[in-house]
């Protein structure tokens, strides 16, 4: 059931070949499984580290002492997949609460396309990074972990997200390596659509 | 490492770090930018600098750097742009960093990588 990932290395340095790093994100709420995901399908056992926002605070401090700083502090993990000699998948699995999405662009601008993974028993926890990823014209798909028991169809998922018809919703099990790579390979095949239908256009 | 090591990280110990400087977006260096040593850390370097050069003598990605310096990626983008400035160290990009939406061709070497798994 589980994949081996008490076996996975913590350092395994690339090949020197290694030379283009490409980027999908995983989103979702508290313990929808996406470290579980990232750690299915990494090849070295999943990494954790943070960025640091530090705004100084607008207009005259009253206080005595330093000026007023906000920090925005946002955690996030990451595993790692060689694509071949040269391409190198960065997954990253982050909170999709709301201080996340003040570092979206820092952070991950640039990523491929983004996993929305859900729960269906707390599904309202991933409408603000859906809304937040249709406005920003992200690419996504929704997976929904398959945790028991199951209440609801994957229909029943689509009208509650309200998801629009050409967004992919799969149903996948993090806890398995095929079952999470079949949800990046969705993601990639959706990519593709998208990426020839422009292609195809004048 | 646990993220909380770095949220609980003495300010007064980044800004040692960093020597105060606070923006590092001068190299365009992404979460995934991979970087590779040049040179040996010469003696009497700055210890994050010595640790960086070390590390990267596989090429390391700047996101896997931060989390085994236990430093936020902002701090690390300012060391990495002290080492690249110096030639110490050189940065591999990422070809589809500033495209929303890569080409079918990159994209198909991808899902290829991905069948392999
Ligand atoms: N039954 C079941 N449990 C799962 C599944 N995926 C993850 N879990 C468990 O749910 C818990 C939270 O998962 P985690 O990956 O840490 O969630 P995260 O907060 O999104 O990173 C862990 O104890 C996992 O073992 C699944 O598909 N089915
Ligand atoms: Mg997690």
């Amino acid at each position: 059931m589980d994949s081996a990932s008490s076996d996975l290395p913590r350092r395994r340095p690339l090949r020197s070949s290694a030379a283009d790093g490409v980027k999908i994100v995983i989103v979702g709420g508290f313990g929808v499984g996406k470290t579980t995901m990232v750690r299915s399908v990494s090849e070295i056992r999943p990494l954790s580290t943070e960025e640091v926002m530090t705004q100084a605070g607008a207009g005259v401090d009253h206080n005595v002492g330093a000026p007023e700083k906000t920090t925005t502090t946002v955690a996030f993990d990451f595993g790692r997949i060689s694509l071949d000699e040269r391409m190198i998948l960065y997954l990253f699995g982050a909170p999709g609460q709301e201080r996340f999405w003040f570092l979206w662009d820092q952070l991950f601008a640039g990523t491929l396309g983004v996993v929305v993974l859900v729960d269906t028993r707390r599904l309202a926890d991933s409408w603000y990074a859906i809304d937040r990823l249709e406005h920003h014209g992200t690419p996504f798909i929704v997976a929904r972990n398959r945790f028991e028991p199951l209440a609801h169809d994957l229909g029943d998922v689509r009208s509650a997200l309200d998801l629009s018809a050409g967004v992919p919703l799969v149903d996948c099990d993090a806890r398995r390596r095929e079952s999470a790579k079949e949800v990046l390979i969705a993601l990639v095949d959706h990519l593709h659509t998208l990426s020839a239908a422009r292609e195809a256009s004048p | 490492m646990n993220p909380r090591d770095v949220a609980d990280e003495d300010p007064d110990r980044l800004y040692t770090v960093t020597g105060g400087r606070s923006r590092a977006d001068g190299h365009g260096l992404d979460l995934v930018t991979l970087i590779v040593s040049e040179s040996a850390p010469a003696a009497g370097s700055q210890s994050e600098h010595v640790r960086i050069l070390r590390i990267c003598r596989d090429p390391t990605s700047v996101v896997e750097l931060s989390s085994e310096l236990a430093l936020p990626v902002s701090v690390v983008k300012i060391l990495l742009t002290d080492l690249i400035d110096t030639g110490r160290a050189s940065a591999r990009h990422p070809s589809s960093a500033g495209d929303p939406l890569p080409d079918t061709e990159f994209l198909r070497k991808v899902l290829v990588g991905l069948r392999k798994l």
